[in-house]
């Protein structure tokens, strides 16, 4: 019997070394993290390694990046096969209200319009450039909001007001 | 961000008030507020709020712009001058003719508001012209 288990001890020996050529699924999960994290728009990607079988889960913006993914990882060494659980979740489209720049009325608009605003103001002068009304002169603080609600409702950039209060 | 905070109360109480198409925008160092409000009120309260926040309003970094929404169904405006009468004119401006007087607070007929500040009037006369908007309150 001693001797029989001993004939086998070159075999086990043999697997041992084969085995441990093999790389441990926690190496490949590391291997995987980093390739994955050196993908560009890329994040918010789990994986996790059993026997070779590498399961990729999270969500990415659009098909292509998942594939992306998959072609990055599938070629490193312990890969055997891939999971791909990624769902996909186009990012949130911020409504374009938010995005588009402030309408700003042009120059001649503007003057136009602050002209007719400061009619029944005598004491206040505006100039207007490049979108800012700027304001001189004096007024009564009762009409200053009266003043300042026809201003804002021409759609300018600004408005200074360098005016002094009666 | 900074100006965001500051006219936090202003846009807190526009959403509370049920300002529509409520859109706050900040660009350049100004904060850019738009609406529509649902009363003259609104409107009122909001102003009264930057006025708090911005004594004078002389800080340059907002600007307010919530019109009151008008009924469809809206034919006769008042004139609110604060005693004197109201021009209409020959078209949208004060470079344009006077073609007619309106007195204060007199109720005349709106016949159309295409132009935000400028809405055609016909007063009881019969002339028709435009007449500045922010001196005409709608009658419902």
């Amino acid at each position: 019997m001693k001797m029989r288990s001993l004939k086998f001890l070159p075999a086990l020996l043999l697997l041992g070394v084969l085995g441990s050529c093999k790389p441990k699924d926690a190496d490949v999960k590391t291997a995987i993290e980093e390739k994955i994290k050196s993908l560009p728009n890329v994040s918010g990607i789990s994986v996790d390694v059993k026997d070779g079988v590498a399961t990729l889960s999270g969500s990415s913006a659009d098909d292509a990046t998942k594939t992306q993914i998959e072609n990055a990882i599938k070629d490193i060494k312990g890969v055997q096969s891939v999971a791909d659980n990624i769902t996909v979740t186009p990012p949130v489209v911020v409504p374009t209200s938010t995005n588009t720049p402030v309408a700003i009325s042009a120059d001649d608009v503007l003057t136009k319009g602050v002209a007719d605003a400061v009619k029944d103001f005598p004491g206040v002068t505006a100039a207007v450039k490049d979108g800012v009304v700027s304001l001189t002169g004096s007024i009564k603080k009762t009409s200053l909001p009266t003043l300042f609600m026809a201003l804002n409702a021409l759609k300018p950039k600004k408005v200074e007001n360098k005016l002094s209060l009666q | 961000m900074a100006l965001q905070d500051k006219y936090k109360e202003l846009t807190d109480a526009a959403t509370a008030a049920g300002v529509s198409n409520l859109q706050v925008k900040e660009q350049d160092n100004v904060l850019y507020v738009d609406g529509t409000a649902p009363t003259g009120a609104v409107k009122d309260q909001l102003w009264n709020i930057y006025g708090k926040l911005d004594p004078n309003f002389s800080s340059g970094d907002l600007v307010l712009n919530v019109n009151v929404a008008v009924d469809a169904s809206v034919t006769k405006v008042k004139v609110t001058t604060d005693s004197s009468n109201l021009n209409i004119r020959k078209g949208p401006g004060t470079d344009q003719p006077i073609v007619g007087k309106a007195a204060h607070n007199e109720v005349i007929t709106l016949v159309n508001k295409s132009n935000d500040q400028w809405w055609l009037v016909r007063t009881t006369d019969g002339s028709e012209g435009y007449a500045y908007a922010q001196y005409l309150t709608p009658q419902l």
